[in-house]
């Protein structure tokens, strides 16, 4: 099966009922998408289908033909880093860092669809991912950044 | 579009002789808002009980809005309904009103002004209520905090945008006999059935509407429309795969899920939110007369083995690793050979359950599914949908999944833009 990851098409021979974090970090070796719990109430393993944040652990491979995926490695390079992993560099968004990775793609999807999120918006978007070790705080303020660096580069962009 | 037309003449040509039948109703002297003191603490105390009881929050409260301000849009086949703000704020709310004009809008859905009411509020069942009980909620809503806020204008669509049609329609429909206990059943059984066919209008949702928008009197609790949602059977036809008990239906409402039964979703969810505040007594009565008139089921038939179609990789990747699961709530999924929804008559709470998920909401602590709108197609979640009936045998029809799917989907869009 061919599945559109990172703009790239990806040939992978799997079971359709894989779920795509398994073929991500098995199969393609991008390993940014982490396994929390496995049931789709973490979202470590938080990517994009068609530009919204999924749970890649419970969507399997059979329903993603055709769609785009977007995975943490697409937004920057460690020496590179975008606009949110760049602003959860700056205020220090993280303890352990498990969920990062997760926060980073539900932020992602976030901006995508709104660039100048309110608090609330951004608490509401936010919510279904876990941190444990309750960085929740600097997370906001990460998201909050990268959203007014994300909204002047659409400006200079014009 | 037919039957809308016909309900149109049928209340026109009523409306007439109703108006003269039924008269207009007189204003009721605005009052000056009383005061905290003027009530007694035992009152406010019983009457945020009642509150609680009629989940008076759910329809009078905006999502995030303040308590009783209302606004919140009813949907009906007529067109929206925004829902009164009934907190004392004199200008906007019911500040002016007087017990006996808040009494004579619960039992004859008449405003203080002489107005006359949409049924979307439920007086057909609070007409049952007592006048103590009246009395209390009264003092409960009389001493919330006053908040000014208009709701929008009704959006009806002609002729029902004509208020003197409501009085027609009662004149057809609303009947306004007291409670009557039977003297055969048990006190518990009374007191359930005076809170269910009251205060808490449980059939408002549960029992099916004819085309002018009134219960069908004969059919109590035959299953009707929540919103977008379908309200299941609570008489034998109940679809629940394992039957009932008082109790199980007890912890159901004490706390929005049950172990044998699954979750409270969508509008049952706020009405477990609301239930929070209601007394052990009451859930436990409402629970023994709703029970009473349930079925008794065979218990569920085993999973069949099913030939592999497109829905079953979709279960076996996304379903499987909760539902499968041995646990059960709340821990876990339900196991899909107990869910009511694969098992109702419509599909439609099944669509909205994969589509939109269980979202996480802010202050309530409740299971947590995720929906699959965003990686699911229609067509892929009809696969779904027509696997899990196969596969846990769930014995309907297969139409009305396209329409159910497409309904979900246009929901989900429209909750996630304010999300």
């Amino acid at each position: 099966m061919i599945l559109n990851v990172n703009g790239r098409q990806e040939t992978v021979d799997v079971d359709p009922d894989t779920p795509l974090l398994y073929v991500l970090r098995g199969e393609l070796g991008l390993n940014g998408a982490k396994y929390g719990c496995g049931l789709g109430q973490c979202g470590a393993c938080t990517v994009l289908v068609e530009n919204r944040a999924v749970f890649s652990c419970v969507t399997p491979v059979v329903a993603l033909e055709g769609k785009r995926i977007v995975t943490l490695e697409s937004l920057g390079s460690p020496e590179n880093p975008g606009p949110l992993q760049h602003a959860f560099i700056e205020e220090q968004a993280a303890q352990c860092g498990y969920c990062t990775a997760g926060m980073i793609m539900r932020a992602e999807g976030l901006l995508r669809r709104n660039n100048q999120p309110s608090d609330a918006e951004i608490r509401a978007a936010m919510q279904p991912n876990l941190c444990r070790c309750g960085t929740q705080v600097r997370i906001l303020r990460a998201v909050r950044r990268a959203a007014a660096v994300v909204r002047t580069q659409a400006e200079a962009h014009g | 579009m037919r039957y809308v037309v016909l309900a149109a003449a049928v209340l026109v040509f009523l409306g007439a002789g109703g108006l003269v039948w039924l008269g207009w109703y007189s204003a009721i002297a605005p009052i000056q808002p009383p005061a905290r003191a003027s009530f007694p603490p035992a009152a406010i105390a019983q009457g945020a009980e009642l509150a609680a009881l009629g989940t008076c929050m759910s329809c009078h409260t905006t999502p995030g809005g303040a308590p009783f301000a209302g606004g919140r849009a009813v949907q009906t086949p007529f067109g929206t309904i925004y829902t009164s703000n009934i907190t004392p704020d004199p200008a906007t709310g019911i500040g002016t009103w007087s017990e006996a004009a808040f009494r004579r809008a619960m039992r004859a859905g008449v405003g203080r002004s002489g107005r006359q009411l949409y049924p979307a509020f439920p007086y057909d069942h609070f007409t049952k209520i007592s006048a103590a009980d009246d009395a209390d909620l009264y003092a409960y809503l009389m001493t919330r905090p006053p908040v000014r806020a208009t709701a929008p204008p009704n959006d009806l669509s002609f002729p029902f945008d004509y208020r003197f049609l409501i009085s027609a329609w009662k004149l057809l429909f609303l009947r306004t006999a007291p409670f009557h206990p039977e003297p055969a059943e048990s006190m518990q059984w009374n007191r359930g059935a005076y809170l269910v066919q009251g205060l808490a209008h449980c059939g408002a949702c549960h029992t099916p509407r004819n085309f002018l928008g009134a219960e069908e009197s004969g059919d109590a609790f035959a299953g009707g429309d929540a919103e977008d949602w379908y309200a299941y059977a609570l008489n034998k036809a109940s679809p629940a795969p394992v039957a009932w008990t008082a109790d199980g239906l007890y912890h159901y409402l004490r706390h929005g899920w049950q172990v044998q039964h699954g979750d409270a979703l969508g509008p049952m969810r706020e009405v477990t939110d609301d239930l929070a505040g209601a007394p052990d007594d009451d859930l436990h009565a409402i629970a023994t007369y709703i029970a009473a008139g349930l079925g008794k089921h065979a218990p569920p038939g085993p999973q069949v083995a099913t030939k592999a179609g497109p829905g079953e990789a979709l279960y076996r990747g996304a379903c499987a690793v909760c539902h499968g699961d041995s646990h059960g709530p709340p821990f876990a999924g339900i196991d899909l050979a107990r869910s009511s929804a694969l098992r109702a008559p419509t599909p439609t709470n099944l669509a909205n359950i994969i589509t939109d998920g269980i979202p996480a909401t802010g202050e309530t602590r409740e299971p947590i599914m995720p929906g699959f709108g965003a990686v699911l197609t229609a067509r892929q979640t009809r696969d779904l949908i027509a696997y899990l009936r196969t596969r846990f045998d769930a014995p309907h029809p297969r139409d009305g999944i396209e329409d159910a799917v497409k309904a979900a989907r246009a929901n989900t869009a429209q909750l996630e833009a304010t999300r």
